[in-house]
């Protein structure tokens, strides 16, 4: 009996609660997604077994596809625009030292926002009638035509990252910062007397040491850029004509519209072994000794 | 002095470029509640502006209209219901894994570092026929287990990394004393690390404050879903009732800009902490 009140048992008694827990939200659908995506059930009559066949369906059908290329242009679309900001926000910051602090708040505010009340905002700017295109209009300014980009084709899915990208970015100016502040003052110091532009200074001395935490935001951006969801739904669903439509919205209407369960789980599998390829990678670099 | 009037040049250049960045965060915010005081009337002419005549009845018309005492009663039930939860059973873990040393604990941990990859579109079907079967959809309890489910891989992180800094002779001196592992936990653990209870308290209550996905599709009786999902069901509802919907946003967010004033740090060093980790 004495097994059962080791230190050892004790210890693991402690940490079975957020186990069980965690096991039967996460892990155990997760389980039963990996096994229905090789049948066709669609939630109901009987489960048959039918191999790969859902993957096979998956590459042939125009809207994964779609959806596929939209993820891509969407994680593109985050590696560049917000991280470029984010590291000149950064680097200017690091270089000023009154209102610091309140400039920090007002970047990282947005991140704190519901995704829905981000969404409500945008769409109030850019609507058709009272937003800034029609405001402009009216004011003899041309510019842009007075319709909502979240209604055409052409641009829906560029606006609906905007929205996304300016709900994030404060997030990466956060982070950076906090890496920034880690370098040591005498390297700027000399990089000074070596008569170091401003630019010169960024990349050579800012770039490389905060590279540990740089490195880190391409994973996370990566990542996360893999189920976004709450933005593309709230604000287009997909459309219009699925020229936003992403792999969870994909996904989405695939379950809980067509109940198409093992066509869904086959996607989330997809999801699934792309985020966990990425996430070995760079764990292989940090293994090879990349500082990361 | 040359090198002092460049600096000073430069130091223009920075606060300009960075004052217009910091506006593109904060205008769309302030507009919001521009326009959740505004009349119905005024967005015609004043899209933008400061509202000429201030109508603060859109508040009281959108509580009424939305039946936010039962919304915010709901929202603060599942915020209150997972932290609970989710920091009795993160917690209990995070103390066990910093400081009792149980053997395969590191398979644990590379358990819950897969838990956080996998994206949770992988698993939200299977989940919603399994609560189905329970009995747990449409229920607050169902949405409960599954935000503390959802973070306890984060929770824990955090808790088990701050109470590793915590001194061993602290447990020792209280174990010869005779305090079983349990009391080490409630009476020595858990008041000296109150700070990092708070913090994952703060993320995880606004995670679950903000949560969208889930609630959308776990439940479906408008009398029980959160703010975030009938916001949602209001903006198509009264779509072009915009003092409506401002004020309903400026409602769901004013807890949150409450609690950001006072523990600003806390939830910048919370929501970023998994980046200086690493």
């Amino acid at each position: 009996m004495s097994i059962f009140f080791s230190k050892n048992s004790i210890a693991w008694y402690f940490i079975l609660p957020v186990l069980a827990v965690h096991f039967m939200v996460v892990a155990l659908p997760s389980l039963l997604s990996l096994a229905l995506c090789l049948t066709d059930w669609n939630g109901f009559g009987k489960i048959n077994y039918v191999g790969f066949e859902n993957f096979y369906e998956l590459f042939d059908d125009r809207y994964f596809k779609k959806a596929v290329w939209h993820n891509i242009v969407w994680t593109c679309l985050f590696l560049t625009v917000p991280i470029a900001l984010a590291l000149t926000c950064a680097y200017l910051l690091t270089g000023i030292t009154k209102g610091q602090m309140l400039f920090r708040l007002c970047f990282f505010f947005p991140y704190m926002l519901a995704s829905i009340i981000s969404c409500q905002i945008w769409k109030y700017i850019f609507h058709p009638l009272y937003g800034l295109p029609a405001w402009l209009n009216s004011k003899g300014i041309d510019l842009i035509p007075a319709v909502s980009p979240f209604t055409m084709k052409e641009t829906s899915l560029y606006a609906v990252a905007f929205v996304d990208g300016w709900h994030f970015w404060g997030f990466l100016v956060v982070i950076y910062i906090t890496g920034m502040y880690q370098v040591d003052n005498s390297l700027y110091e000399a990089a000074d007397i070596e008569g170091a532009t401003k630019f010169q200074k960024f990349r050579f001395v800012t770039l490389p040491l905060i590279r540990p935490i740089f490195i880190f935001s391409i994973m996370i951006i990566i990542i996360w850029s893999i189920p976004t969801f709450d933005y593309v739904w709230i604000l287009t669903q997909g459309g219009p004509a699925y020229s936003s439509e992403v792999l969870a919205t994909n996904l989405y209407s695939q379950a809980f519209d067509r109940f198409n369960v093992g066509y869904s789980s086959a996607i989330g599998t997809l999801m699934f072994i792309y985020t966990i390829f990425i996430v070995s990678i760079f764990g292989v670099l940090r293994k090879l000794g990349w500082e990361i | 002095m040359i090198v002092a009037k460049y600096r000073k040049r430069e130091l223009v250049s920075n606060y300009t470029i960075l004052t217009i960045l910091a506006l593109t965060c904060i205008l769309p915010i302030m507009l919001l509640f521009f326009n959740s005081i505004k009349p119905q009337e005024e967005f015609g002419i004043n899209p933008f502006g400061f509202p000429i005549t201030i109508r603060l009845a859109n508040f009281v018309d959108a509580w009424i209209m939305g039946e936010y005492a039962q919304i915010f009663l709901n929202s603060s039930k599942l915020v209150i219901g997972t932290l609970i939860l989710n920091l009795t059973v993160s917690g209990l873990a995070g103390f066990s894994l910093a400081k009792l040393y149980p053997r395969g604990s590191n398979a644990f941990l590379v358990y819950l570092l897969v838990g956080v990859s996998i994206p949770a579109q992988m698993f939200i079907l299977p989940l919603f026929l399994m609560w189905k079967e329970l009995g747990l959809m449409n229920t607050h309890l169902g949405l409960i287990i599954i935000y503390a489910g959802l973070n306890a891989p984060f929770a824990t992180f955090l808790i088990r990394s701050y109470m590793i800094q915590l001194p061993d002779e602290l447990f020792d001196a209280a174990k010869i004393d005779g305090a079983n592992t349990l009391q080490l936990f409630y009476r020595i653990a858990l008041p000296i690390s109150w700070p990092v209870f708070l913090t994952t308290g703060l993320v995880v209550g606004l995670a679950v404050w903000n949560e969208f996905l889930f609630a959308l599709t776990f439940v479906h009786d408008d009398s029980k879903k959160p703010i975030a999902t009938i916001l949602f069901a209001f903006q198509s509802r009264f779509e072009n009732n915009w003092g409506l919907v401002n004020a309903s946003a400026v409602m769901m967010m004013a807890p949150i800009v409450i609690l950001f004033m006072f523990f600003q740090r806390r939830f910048i060093a919370g929501l970023t902490s998994g980046a200086s980790k690493g």
